[in-house]
């Protein structure tokens, strides 16, 4: 189905987050850095919601305060200090880290602010120890260029990157806090993009002047896309974590899809005369009509003496199962909600069933019990009475919202391009000053300073790889794009080897490989610095490197010669590949009678399939030819 | 006026005022080709008087230079942000009553919300209302009785707060808890466990590193424990209620005599110096952790000994220390002097004549320890002989805070030197441990 987006009032805003390549965090001496091992050090905390300066509490919040939700933190010595454990005050704002946002706005002409004070943006999810992230704007205005057009840019911030979410297990929730504290600098656009394709490309030009800065840190989860999407008569919906580029204009296209099918429910429940004051909270005990279900799910709830709790939405049937967007139903989204406020696994309505071993007969009984006709539809939830009723109560909320349209709120991002509910928009009063670090004054001085020595623009800096190394076009945008950019200098830099093999090697070979399931990323640059140099060398050759790095990939930290060893590339010595070619000439000794030097090719591709990625190509031809040679003028 | 202005003097106040902007106003800013749009906040009292700082319609703070092409212009009136704090829960008369007065600190501290500083302003029904939890636990009767950081308490606070501690306790609180602020707090609970002999119910001092006003505050977990131990523990002593560890997870409570604030911020900051805490909370369970206590007995009749004498220094000795510190108290007409001694409790020959002056004199001088952990003991060293010899009163275990607040109690009492060295060295509150038992974290 084609869209006419402008047709429909598509709006969209980026904020675009990247991580700083700083040696400390910002606001601690920490190295940031993530851990994999086992964490040092655990705690456990609980977040209050507090008062907002407006003397508010968000309801949300609340609630999950209610729900006694603890949260276990892990630490390790080397990535944590007690500013991340929120056992000591922040220290000064990194200055590499404020000079780096700088130089960004710098490079898209923003007017950096002439004092910069420290907020603190309340978020009581348990990702920041204090229940605050810090954030500060660092510069506003500015334009990003893309094509004809001149795309305004509301303001660069620079922040504190939150905990990682290790795990949700019953009311305990687990972050790892060596990613907090970690410097992000934000680009925030206008809602101007009217286009998920332009949208994408916007993204991509910002994505190129963090880029452009060579201080900016690479790999999966270090560049994260939010989006604002609103469309005509539907609602501002925020949207989190694109990790990946090419999921931008995806995810806008589903978002879009799923607020026009929400204003279509609203119609149809309109044209089936259902009002807000239909859709009750009057949930009923329906256990025992699930007495003897083999619905695995409710035996162990009914096991459990918990309880199955049922609700009538008055003419909704068929409504929760349409599609919204590819994957997502009204039926799923009220099942994240139900998550959401009830922590129960997920819900059951009866436009899925019969399923999960719940038979038409419990459903017909069910929909006695209840006293529900068609077109009604039910929705029913298993767990202990609160959490049920807690749930069905998100339930109701979300039947009522339909009737509205497009409810507000904050979405994440799936790797498959949908989305799922998060959580309520937060309110507007959550920002508020953090008293423990002073505003910070920028002087002209070290502005111009700063602005002396701004890095290429991104075009700039693709001619010149173009011509320093001698790249085409092609390949330099690659390099550029594929966040090797500065690896690849240091590589051609270092080692003999051409350009254009580690480009390509940089940006297609690897590509390829990560297509192929290998974990690039587990390969450290200092890693594939000493590829090269061993090609360099000539202990190995470039033939070699794909299989070197999925070994790597898959020995975190060995050493490459290690891998040639374990994988028999050891190279072949001169005097093993003459051997090797006159055991082969005599094996072949009639083709070679036959065809003389016509038996090149032939020969070729047999000694090339016994050396592969053990001897240069080029050494192999030439001792073949000149052997060929020889024996042709015996 | 001053106060509409908060924080703005010089250039950007004279700006402000032209413009007849006031802190709330939504306000128009132009320089140059520059415009920027907000709403007026107040400023740091620190900061220079050539910024003036605004909030941005995303809710973010900045700071804009005024230069002489800075033009500001009023364009709205902002709604000035109230506080209201939540209704406060119903009350359950069956439960115990617990009295909690409010002396300020962190714990009773939340942020301006206008200039974003911590102030100490909460009042103690502030708290209950932000802590409903304490409606399950007992009826509470909140009084505030100072609004101080408490680097401002003195001696004089601490005779109003026993004061008015006794008087919740003849007028039946099952337990008394007091908000105070962490930095002098166990200077507070020496006090008030000499103060406060002959207890029927605990008296809880309770404390945070974390303000209230934050998410993450260990504020209520402290003052959850405080008031549950306050209505159900079974001792009848004076303690510190704050966290054991830097989780949310477990409350000690420390003997109010042995307790010392030991890190500038963790919220475990309170150490148990030569004995372990009375007792622990965790999951709403009391826990006793010391063998021998005063129990809780609501007929015990109280023995209020409220007054305290400055006259009292505490004297850290280091290298090089000029004995003239210690004469100049001499001349002042101090009563005592306690000595921060080296070690098992020594101080330079160099300070010897002074001392020995000062107790010629008829002040008591009492030596204690720098070390924090340990005894002192005067007879293992030749010094320590001499200083002994010289009348100086050696104080076993106790902490040289501690040892600064009884002297000061004991002047209160008796300004007798030979009544008050027996008072001294006589165990009052546990301020002695006859025994100390190995401990892992020291």
């Amino acid at each position: 189905m084609s869209v006419n987006y402008s047709e429909i009032g598509l709006k969209v805003g980026l904020e675009i987050h990247q991580q700083l390549d700083t040696k400390t965090k910002l606001f601690c001496s920490c190295r940031p850095k993530l851990f994999k091992k086992e964490p040092e050090i655990t705690f456990i905390r609980q977040l209050r919601p507090t008062q907002s300066e407006l003397g508010q509490i968000d309801p949300a919040a609340l609630f999950e305060f209610q729900k006694g939700v603890k949260i276990l933190y892990e630490a390790t010595k080397e990535t944590a200090c007690l500013v991340e454990m929120d056992e000591e005050p922040p220290h000064d704002l990194d200055r590499e880290a404020v000079e780096i946002a700088l130089t960004v706005a710098l490079m898209i002409e923003a007017k950096p602010v002439d004092e910069i004070h420290v907020m603190r943006k309340t978020v009581i999810d348990g990702s920041n120890t204090t229940g605050f992230q810090r954030t500060c704007i660092i510069a506003l205005g500015g334009a990003i260029i893309t094509g004809e057009k001149k795309i305004p840019i509301q303001h660069i911030d620079l922040e504190e990157d939150a905990a990682r979410k290790t795990e949700e297990e019953g009311s305990t929730i687990g972050y790892r806090i060596d990613r907090l504290g970690i410097p992000l600098v934000e680009v925030a656009t206008a809602p101007v993009l009217y286009s998920p394709q332009e949208a994408e490309k916007v993204a991509l030009a910002i994505g190129r002047i963090y880029r452009a800065t060579g201080k900016v840190r690479r790999g999966l989860g270090t560049i994260r896309q939010d989006l604002n999407i609103s469309i005509r008569d539907g609602a501002l919906i925020e949207i989190k974590g694109v990790q990946e580029l090419e999921l931008i204009s995806k995810v806008i296209e589903n978002e879009v899809q799923r607020q026009l099918n929400l204003l279509r429910i609203k119609e149809a429940l309109k044209k089936r005369g259902v009002e807000e004051k239909d859709v009750a909270d009057e949930f009923v005990d329906v256990t025992s009509v699930f007495k003897q279900t083999r619905c695995k799910v409710i035996q162990r709830v009914v096991k459990e003496h918990k309880t199955v709790l049922a609700v009538r939405l008055p003419r909704f049937g068929s409504l929760l199962r349409m599609e919204l967007a590819p994957g997502m139903r009204l039926g799923a989204e009220m099942a994240d909600i139900a998550r959401f406020w009830g922590r129960v696994g997920g819900i059951f309505h009866s436009d899925e069933m019969p399923a999960y071993r719940i038979t038409k007969e419990e459903m017909n009984r069910l929909k006695g019990f209840m006293k529900v006709e068609p077109p009604d539809a039910v929705v029913f939830v298993a767990d202990t009475l609160e959490n049920a009723t807690d749930a069905l109560k998100g339930v109701t909320q979300r039947a009522r919202d339909a009737l509205k349209g497009v409810p507000e709120e904050t979405r994440g991002a799936k790797p498959d391009g949908t989305t799922r509910y998060l959580r309520p928009r937060p309110g507007a009063a959550r920002m508020y000053p953090e008293t423990d670090v002073p505003p910070i004054r920028l002087s002209g001085e070290r502005l111009e300073k700063l602005r002396a020595c701004l890095p290429e623009l991104p075009e700039q800096r693709l001619k010149h790889l173009m011509e320093e190394y001698e790249i085409n076009q092609k390949l330099a945008r690659q390099v550029f794009d594929s966040e090797y950019g500065d690896l690849f200098e240091v590589i051609v830099g270092e080692t003999g080897v051409s350009a254009t093999v580690v480009a390509a090697m940089l940006t297609e070979t690897l590509k390829a490989l990560k297509r192929d399931g290998v974990d690039v990323e587990k390969v450290a640059d200092e890693q594939i610095i000493e590829i090269f140099r061993l090609v360099d060398s000539g202990e190995t050759v470039k033939e070699a490197i794909p299989e070197i790095v999925g070994w790597l990939s898959k020995h975190e930290g060995a050493a490459v010669r290690g891998a040639i060893e374990d994988l028999g590339l050891g190279m072949i010595s001169r005097e093993e590949l003459e051997l090797m070619i006159e055991d082969l000439l005599i094996e072949n000794r009639d083709l070679v009678e036959e065809r003389g030097k016509g038996a090149f090719g032939a020969l070729m591709g047999m000694v090339m399939d016994r050396v592969r990625g053990r001897v240069k190509a080029k050494l192999v031809s030439e001792v073949l030819r000149r052997r060929l040679n020889e024996s042709g003028g015996r | 006026m001053r106060k509409e202005f908060a924080g703005y003097k010089g250039r950007a106040l004279q700006v402000l005022k032209k413009a007849e902007a006031e802190i709330g106003d939504i306000i128009r800013i132009t320089r140059d080709k520059e415009a920027y749009e907000g709403v007026l906040i107040p400023r740091s009292e620190y900061g220079d008087d050539k910024h003036i700082v605004i909030k941005l319609q995303s809710g973010y703070n900045t700071g804009i230079k005024i230069t002489s092409t800075t033009n500001i212009k009023k364009i709205g009136t902002g709604t000035k942000p109230t506080f209201t704090p939540p209704p406060l829960p119903t009350q359950k008369p069956h439960l115990p009553k617990v009295a909690i007065i409010s002396t300020g600190g962190t714990i009773a501290s939340r942020v301006d919300y206008r200039t974003g500083a911590v102030r100490p302003a909460l009042s103690a029904s502030d708290l209950y209302s932000v802590v409903p939890e304490l409606s399950q636990i007992a009826t509470i009767d909140a009084e505030i009785l100072f609004s101080l950081f408490s680097e401002n308490i003195t001696t004089k606070h601490w005779t109003e707060t026993a004061t008015t501690v006794a008087k919740h306790i003849k007028n039946g609180a099952a337990g008394v808890v007091i908000a105070h602020g962490t930095d002098t707090l166990a200077y507070t609970s020496a006090a008030l466990s000499f103060a406060l002999q002959e207890l029927s119910v605990p008296v809880i001092l309770v404390g945070s590193q974390r303000s209230a006003d934050r998410p993450s505050s260990d504020a209520a977990t402290n003052l959850i424990g405080a008031v549950k131990a306050a209505s159900t523990a079974p001792f009848a002593e004076v303690v510190i209620a704050m966290h054991e560890t830097i989780s949310d997870k477990t409350i000690v409570f420390h003997r109010g005599t042995k307790a010392r604030k030991c890190h500038t911020s963790r919220r475990d900051t309170f150490r148990s110096i030569n004995t372990t805490p009375i007792a622990k909370i965790e999951d709403e369970k009391i826990t006793m952790l010391a063998e021998h206590y005063q129990k809780r007995h609501p007929s015990r009749q109280l023995v209020l000994k409220p007054n305290f004498d400055e006259k009292v220094a505490l004297v850290k000795f280091h290298p090089g220390l000029n004995p003239e510190t210690i004469e100049s108290y001499i001349e002042k007409g101090y009563r005592g002097i306690i000595l921060e001694g080296t070690g098992l409790g020594h101080v330079g020959n160099y300070c010897f004549p002074a001392i020995r002056k000062a107790i010629e004199t008829g002040m008591v001088v009492a030596m204690t320890s720098q070390c924090i952990w340990g005894r002192i003991d005067m007879n293992v060293y030749d010094q320590g002989r001499d200083l002994l010899a010289m009348g100086v009163t050696p104080l076993e275990d106790m902490l040289s805070e501690t040892a600064l607040v009884k002297l000061m109690w004991v002047f209160g009492q008796t300004k007798d030197t030979e009544e008050a060295k027996r008072i001294l060295t006589q165990n009052t509150a546990n301020e002695f441990s006859p025994r100390t038992l190995l401990k892992e974290d020291e």
